[in-house]
């Protein structure tokens, strides 16, 4: 099959991108950054320096790739990450248009790859949990009701890829955030730094550039692991319930 | 010094709370939407008694106008809604400014409704239209031929106009779409998510957005054809 590429070419951080048309061939059998790998090697041999994209496992798990593909994250093919969608669900003659996730919390570092070291900051300010380390407690002494260990597990889904953040009109993390808070305060190891916790991931995506939700869902249909809404109004619950509550602590001198 | 604590550094650490964030900022919006959203229901069904005869409308005007400590707590309270939500309106479209300083070449919607993607350009048309509004049938200075008290007769001399009355529909038809999103929306901002009743909140929303659509459109649409004159 034959594909025309617009993509994003963009040398580093502080020069202006542009798009760029390239012409290629590509098979059904091909995942997405296989076809693109078949254009690099074409644009090395002419001397041309290659497209470049973020990827690591190649299997949907890391969080690694992403970019927009026709105006929409990790392309159209839903609960999908753009390694594990394959030629075949595009036609030959198609024209796609290859952008990286553009955020203002999300720099440009190359062609189609973001920092996105900013959800490293958010993760550093609550995405954790403490606990004692040496011997490790029987799992079966601490009791959690299935239907929340489900949930839990469904909001743990989350790879961290961005494209929440790509796909929101107002470049929100917000399903970013949920997922995570929810992924812990699901569980009873995950309560007591719960509204903390609440309170300094929504600190940190402020400072981090991050816009706000609007409620409108467009994350949700391009998350490639199925993180729902709901989350997200379960990270609001925890956020007013610690805003409203929160008291400032006091440290007496002397 | 933990990782959390580095989180909230200088201003924020004393600062960042309801307000400041914008979960905070969207539950005002969602607060202050829901009086707004009960105001123009009430609203609504106070003036479709329109439909029976001018008495019976200029009365409940005179009733309304009777009691000056209700009409103007109320009047206060809309107002203050308004501020609220048009304040933190401006705030969240300048984040969002600042969120996404570049735009996509290409971008498609993936599973959000038009009327969602559009609240920023549904709100301040609306915003405008209140203050026409005002201007028409409450002070009058927008109105052609204005009396104070006489309602049935300032609506029937008013909507006979055209342009004003297409002006009418088309925002309640942007109302429309506003509540279509706002309705649902308000519950998702406080935290009420969930497979039970959100898809009920999404319906209830779709009715009511149709039902005052409909309701408050009836009235030009009857001027402008004469069933009611």
């Amino acid at each position: 099959m034959k594909l025309t590429l617009h993509i994003w070419r963009q040398k580093n951080a502080s020069s202006p991108g542009k798009m760029v048309r390239y012409e290629t061939d590509a098979n059904e059998h091909m995942s997405f950054l296989e076809m693109l790998d078949v254009l690099n090697e074409g644009l090395i041999a002419k001397g041309e320096e290659p497209v470049a994209f973020d990827h690591d496992c190649r299997e949907g798990i890391c969080g690694s790739c992403g970019f927009v593909i026709n105006g929409v994250a990790h392309g159209p093919l839903p609960s999908t990450t753009v390694c594990q969608l394959h030629m075949r669900h595009f036609k030959d003659g198609d024209e796609l248009y290859l952008e990286p996730w553009r955020a203002a919390a999300f720099p440009v570092i190359k062609d189609l790859v973001v920092d996105r070291s900013a959800f490293d900051r958010i993760i550093a300010a609550g995405g954790y949990i403490s606990v004692s380390t040496g011997s490790a407690v029987d799992a079966n002494a601490l009791p959690v009701r299935k239907k929340d260990s489900d949930m839990a597990m469904d909001a743990a889904q989350c790879i961290g890829c961005g494209a929440c953040v790509a796909a929101c009109p107002n470049a929100s993390a917000s399903l970013f955030l949920s997922a995570k808070m929810s992924h812990l305060g699901l569980l009873p190891q995950g309560q007591p730094e719960r509204m903390e916790r609440a309170l300094n991931m929504v600190a940190a995506a402020n400072e981090g550039l991050f816009g706000s939700c609007t409620n409108i869902g467009e994350c949700e249909a391009v998350c490639p692991k199925g993180i729902r809404l709901e989350f997200i109004a379960r990270m609001n619950r925890d956020f007013l319930k610690a805003a409203w509550t929160f008291r400032q602590e006091r440290v007496e001198s002397d | 010094m933990s990782a959390a604590a580095t989180a909230l550094t200088g201003k924020s650490a004393e600062r960042f709370r309801f307000w400041d964030s914008p979960i905070g900022k969207k539950a005002v919006m969602a607060a202050t939407g829901f009086i707004l959203f009960g105001f123009v229901t009430g609203h609504m069904l106070g003036n479709l008694q329109i439909y029976l005869g001018p008495e019976k409308l200029d009365a409940y005007a005179e009733f309304l106008q009777q009691t000056k400590g209700l009409l103007w707590g109320a009047r206060i309270t809309l107002l203050i809604c308004v501020a609220l939500h048009v304040t933190a309106a401006i705030q969240l479209a300048l984040l969002q400014k600042k969120a996404r300083p570049q735009a996509y070449v290409k971008k498609t919607s993936a599973g959000s409704s038009y009327a969602s993607r559009t609240m920023y350009w549904s709100g301040p048309i609306l915003l405008a239209f209140i203050v026409f509004h005002l201007l028409h049938f409450t002070t009058g200075q927008a109105h052609p031929d204005f009396q104070h008290g006489a309602v049935y007769r300032n609506v029937v001399t008013g909507f006979q106009s055209a342009p004003a009355s297409l002006f009418y529909i088309v925002a309640m038809l942007l109302l429309g779409a506003h509540l279509y999103h706002g309705i649902w929306s308000m519950f998702q901002s406080v935290g009420i998510n969930h497979p039970k009743y959100t898809p009920v909140f999404k319906k209830l929303a779709a009715l009511m957005a149709a039902v005052l659509v409909g309701g408050n459109v009836s009235i030009p649409v009857a001027v402008m054809t004469g069933l009611i004159r």
